[in-house]
């Protein structure tokens, strides 16, 4: 067998000494502090993906933000690795074609055109779009750049049809302030989603195709983050940030995180499509663990001798000498003639059962590249001598030994599968083992939900970008970049100062910062001279409220609540009165000042002297008895056009002197 | 200072790299107005402004730099790439038939050109060997660039240039033969190709790609996999259009090179079979021929090579209100053939007719094929349709308006007897004209219509 290596570049930063991997014992999550994380040397940087709020898509013209999985045909590719513009092939590219993979797309009408099938060359690249990335640029204090120049970034996966994302840079070094320092942001660019995973079992993926080409920004950081809860904290102001310009799309699936995560001597990792922020800590805190685990591996081999220079293997097939075995996958394999091989790892014994995270050993780094490079996808994909229970008899495992003359210091990998999967398998199994010598192989790695993660391809380099030579490149002119800096919006701590002094209740002012309605907040406290708890409830909580009644609030656009607040203002309707006017457009679609010019204040005394009579009658047993009745009727009447205060104020002055 | 390390830029932009002494390739820190950008300066397009330079940053994106921002330039280091499709020698295998591969150009093979940002084709043996090793499970293949063109610049020299190679390979004792050839007129040099070599021995087989072999996506490694095969096992000696049937990674199909047609610009399907149905289906794994009524291969070596042509002949697409002056201007300039594609059955107006009787009067010949691509010209039916054979208009059957044209070029080349020309224009020699239409010949399907949207529901289109 040709062993074709991928190229790894070990991280022979020898700054974290054998002694102190040997004597720092890894905390348990709880009990790390940041002074263990900066020991271990943690550092985490990341990629923020947010879709943005558009009505159409990057490079064609059907809309955006329609999800649906029903679909009206399916197209059939496969994908090959290219050259990369320096020349040269990308690792991961050729780690995908190994994996020989039909990929289908399921194709619906209402969301795909021919752009996304890859059957029609890219449309002009989405303007409203691009204004909203630079909007985005402008606040991060990006330096934008002069031209863009669109590339294309290689997956060979299949998520994109084409094998690549159109994508291109907007700026590069901006910052954020966090804490008492800035993080650092390397780059913003704006690029078009990708589709979504249906299946992936054996040599068939299948995704739709609804979510592909939609414009999303990526916001990459440097590794400035220093703790799992830093990285979370930070990713948390990113979010409101981008959601402060009310131009981004927000709901399931619209922000995607990839999280880069290192510690001293280990190797930037990159864990893939973390939906949600609060899993961040125990995920980096569990790759943290894995890096550290696995350069104590390195350390063990290294002791009992093993180097990438020294390390040795052999293989053979012993399908033959299986075909009577007990344990039910191999023997079913056989049965449907399938291979099955071992590789016999030497000096290796124990060591796939080396711990990397919480319950999880070194053979899931092995088993995970089985299946992901080798598709074989129906686990368990392979056994081995390091955990020999409940599967090849002691006997079986013996006569396996002796076929394949290995030692009792030798660990037995058994894999099983079609001839040339079970081929592929083998070779992945090797070089998993021999990257283990040199320590943390740079991969992309998948969010679980367990908070540990698990492989999902090697890393890809900057050698998977190429330029599109199918659109030249567009110029970002002087009167763009003044236009949009007029509508970048003030960063929402500043909001944040400003709305504590107006003594906001904390429930709203946290949203009301990165609200779209933030703008008209502004105009109604200082220009309008509204209360401003009560505005912040009206922009905030009433909607939510109207949502949780099931309205659809597609109807209440900005200029129906700044002509609601305005009826406020000019006393025509209460406070109560905002709630209702804004429920009333949610259900009819359009403002309907119903009530003729009414001076409801003159006609309060004779409505209250009209409900007195109406219930003087009753058995009243003390005197707030009758003044909630009394009250209670009156306002039937006004409700939404007077204030309830004002009205109890009148009740009681009339109740008063009744009793005078 | 030589220009050639500045590749493509002039204006400002030039100005500021020489002065900062950045020749492209160089691994630069930028300052500029805005901040700081760090990368290598790539070569930028002839056809771009020239007051921008083009940076790859370390992340591998590009980007441009306004030349009138930038305020200082430091040199770091120079990394100049170089792109070469890895080259491996082509195996041989004794039991493997002999093909070979002509180059004429195309997006079958491509590199980036930095002169105008697009791809151009790359083309050797060993190149496509790196690229699509699958091809040695095949053929024992031998490759020869004769053209390096697009293929809107293939002409009546390429034509004959490559029916001559043709010609030559098949005395040498080839097997098949595969040409790689840019899709926009391959319709049109399949269609001279069957006239300029006739009877072939081998299949002749024209491929390219809609999708440039620079994208994972490429169309162009399956096409040449599916049209090597059609060469080194198909029993059909034609020249024949070997392209993808539908737009999935499936099945390829083999069009006669008469009766095909280029129909989408930009889909992987886009050629497709008119009026009559393709000669056969051909993967990865087997050749499904459709038809029992194609020249079988033989083992001599009797070919024919006739590459004579007259390039003064034209087309004339109808339109209504169309004056005589169009056919006047052919007439003036000494054309001596016009195809017209007409209306209908084959129809043009009464204004037309003066221009009509000057060419007959000139010797110059006429023939009618239609717009509508599916059906024949058929002047018998409507008064005007009799008036123009009167003319002298000849009804071309259904041979196809491009064919009619290209037949015409290479009937006029070999005689100026216009009986002649129509004895030769008349004769099919491969295919162009069908004695009659099967009911499948013509299959457009009404996209829309529920029957037809569950049939494409049903299959891998």
């Amino acid at each position: 067998m040709k062993l074709s290596l991928r190229t790894f570049v070990p991280n022979t930063d020898t700054s974290l000494s054998d002694s102190l991997l040997d004597d720092y014992v890894f905390q348990n999550f709880d009990k790390m502090t940041p002074a263990d994380y900066d020991f271990i040397g943690f550092r985490s940087g990341l990629e923020i993906h947010q879709q943005l709020l558009t009505s159409k898509k990057l490079f064609c013209r059907c809309p955006a933000g329609e999800y649906s999985d029903e679909y009206h045909a399916e197209i059939l590719r496969h994908m090959r690795p290219t050259l990369s513009e320096l020349g040269e092939y990308d690792g991961t590219a050729l780690m995908e074609f190994k994996t020989r993979k039909e990929i289908i797309y399921h194709i619906n009408r209402n969301t795909v055109c021919t752009y996304e099938m890859d059957d029609t060359p890219p449309f002009e690249l989405n303007e409203e779009a691009l204004d909203i990335a630079l909007e985005i640029g402008l606040l991060y204090g990006c330096s934008l750049v002069d031209e863009l120049h669109i590339s294309r970034k290689q997956y060979l996966d299949g998520s994109i049809p084409t094998g690549f994302q159109r994508t291109t840079i907007v700026g590069v070094n901006g910052s954020i302030p966090y804490k008492n320092r800035l993080i650092p942001i390397v780059q913003l660019g704006l690029e078009e989603d990708a589709c979504r995973e249906v299946s992936d079992y054996g040599h068939t993926r299948v995704y739709l195709t609804d979510r592909l080409g939609m414009p999303l920004i990526e916001t990459v950081t440097a590794p400035e983050m220093r703790s799992p809860q830093e990285v979370a904290e930070v990713n948390e102001i990113f979010r409101r940030l981008v959601r402060s310009t009310g131009k981004v799309r927000t709901g399931i699936g619209s922000t995607r995180q990839d999280v880069n995560v290192s510690i001293l001597g280990g190797t930037r990792i990159e864990i893939k499509g973390v939906p949600r922020i609060p899993m961040i800590p125990l995920l980096t805190y569990n790759e943290a663990q894995r890096q550290w685990n696995l350069l104590r591996l390195r350390r063990e081999l290294h002791r009992r001798g093993i180097t990438p220079q020294t390390f040795s293997y052999h293989f053979d097939d012993v399908t033959r000498l299986l075909r009577k075995t007990r344990y039910t996958p191999i023997r079913n394999a056989i049965h449907e003639n399938k291979t099955v091989q071992c590789v016999v790892l030497h000096q290796f014994k124990g060591l796939l059962r080396w711990p990397t995270q919480t319950d999880t050993y070194f053979s899931r780094e092995i088993s995970d590249r089985v299946r992901v490079i080798a598709c074989l996808t129906t686990l368990p994909n392979l056994i081995h001598s390091d955990s020999p229970s409940e599967t090849l008899s002691t006997a079986e495992w013996q006569s396996v030994r002796k076929q394949t003359n290995s030692s009792n210091d030798d660990t037995l990998v058994l894999v099983w599968g079609d001839t040339k999967d079970v081929e592929t398998a083998v070779q992945e199994i090797v070089i998993r083992a021999l990257e283990a010598t040199m320590g943390v192989p740079s991969e992309t790695r998948q969010a679980l939900s367990d908070g540990t993660n698990g492989f999902e391809r090697i890393l890809p380099g900057p050698d998977r970008m190429y330029p599109d030579t199918d659109l030249p490149p567009k110029k970002i002119t002087k009167d763009r970049i003044e236009r949009i800096a007029r509508l970048v919006p003030e960063p929402y701590w500043k909001r944040e100062e400003w709305c504590k002094t107006l003594n906001i209740p904390s429930d709203t002012l946290k949203p009301l910062t990165i609200s779209p309605y933030y703008s008209i907040f502004e105009k109604a406290v200082k220009d309008w001279k509204l209360n401003p708890t009560t505005v912040a409830v009206s922009l905030i909580q009433y909607p939510k409220r109207l949502k949780r009644k099931c309205l659809s609030l597609s109807n209440l656009h900005r200029d129906a609540i700044e002509a609601i607040l305005l009826l406020y203002r000019d006393g025509r309707i209460s406070k109560e009165g905002i709630y209702i006017m804004m429920e009333s457009v949610c259900e009819n679609g359009t403002l309907e000042v119903d009530f003729e010019e009414e001076d409801y204040l003159s006609l309060l005394p004779n409505e209250i002297e009209k409900c007195f009579q109406d219930c003087k009658h009753l058995p009243f047993h003390h005197y707030e008895q009758m003044f909630r009745t009394l009250m209670r009727s009156v306002m039937n009447r006004f409700r939404g056009k007077i204030d309830g205060a004002i009205v109890a104020e009148q009740v009681h002055f009339y109740l008063k002197t009744l009793s005078v | 200072m030589n220009n050639s390390e500045y590749k493509g830029y002039r204006g400002i932009a030039l100005d500021t790299l020489k002065q900062f002494g950045a020749p492209v390739w160089s691994d630069v820190t930028i300052q500029t107005h805005q901040g700081e950008f760090t990368g290598i300066i790539l070569p930028r397009s002839e056809t771009a402004d020239e007051y921008h330079i083009v940076l790859k940053l370390r992340s591998g994106y590009n980007i441009g730099i306004a030349a009138k921002n930038i305020t200082c330039i430091t040199v770091t280091g120079r990394k100049e790439a170089h792109y070469k499709i890895p080259e491996k020698e082509f195996p041989y295998d004794p039991k493997k038939p002999r093909v070979k591969l002509f180059g004429t150009g195309g997006t079958i093979a491509s590199r980036l050109d930095y002169r105008t940002g697009a791809v151009i084709p790359a083309f050797s043996p060993g190149e496509l060997y790196g690229s699509v090793p699958e091809l040695a499970d095949l053929c024992n293949l031998e490759t020869e660039k004769l053209y390096g063109v697009f293929s809107e610049n293939m002409g009546p020299e390429q034509w004959k240039g490559t029916a001559e190679a043709i010609g030559r390979e098949i005395e040498k004792g080839v097997q098949g033969i595969v040409i790689g050839h840019g899709t926009d007129t391959m319709h049109h040099t399949a269609a001279i190709l069957s006239f300029m070599v006739q009877n072939s021995p081998v299949p002749i087989v024209m491929v390219g790609s809609q999708r440039s072999s620079d994208r994972p996506s490429s169309d162009a490694a399956l096409n040449l996999m599916h049209s090597v095969k059609a060469a080194a096992e198909s029993d059909i000696a034609e020249v024949m259009v070997c392209m993808f049937g539908p737009t999935s990674d499936e099945y390829g199909l083999l069009h006669r090179g008469t009766r095909v047609r280029k129909m989408h610009s930009s889909y992987r399907s886009t050629f497709r079979t008119i009026g009559d149905i393709p000669l056969a289906m051909v993967s990865r794994t087997a050749i499904r021929p459709l038809r029992t009524d194609y020249k079988r291969r033989r083992n001599d070596k009797n070919v024919i090579i006739n590459t004579a042509f007259e390039e003064m002949v034209s087309i004339v697409y109808y339109y209504p209100n169309m004056r005589a002056d169009i056919l006047d201007s052919l007439i003036d300039n000494g054309y001596k053939g016009i195809v017209i594609a007409g209306t209908g059955l084959g129809h043009v107006n009464k204004p037309l007719y003066p221009a009509l009787k000057r060419a007959k009067d000139k010797g110059i010949a006429v023939y009618m094929t239609v717009q509508t691509l599916w059906g024949y010209v058929q002047m018998y039916v409507y008064d005007t349709g009799r008036d123009m054979m009167e003319l002298g208009v000849v009804p071309m059957a259904n041979m196809l308006p491009e064919v009619a044209y290209v037949k015409l070029g290479w009937a006029l080349g070999q005689t100026s007897d216009l009986d002649e020309v129509k004895k030769i224009m008349y004769t099919p020699i491969a295919g162009e004209i069908t004695e009659r239409e099967l009911s499948n010949g013509y299959l457009i399907f009404q996209g829309g219509i529920p029957e037809v949207e569950e049939f494409i529901s049903k299959i891998r289109k």
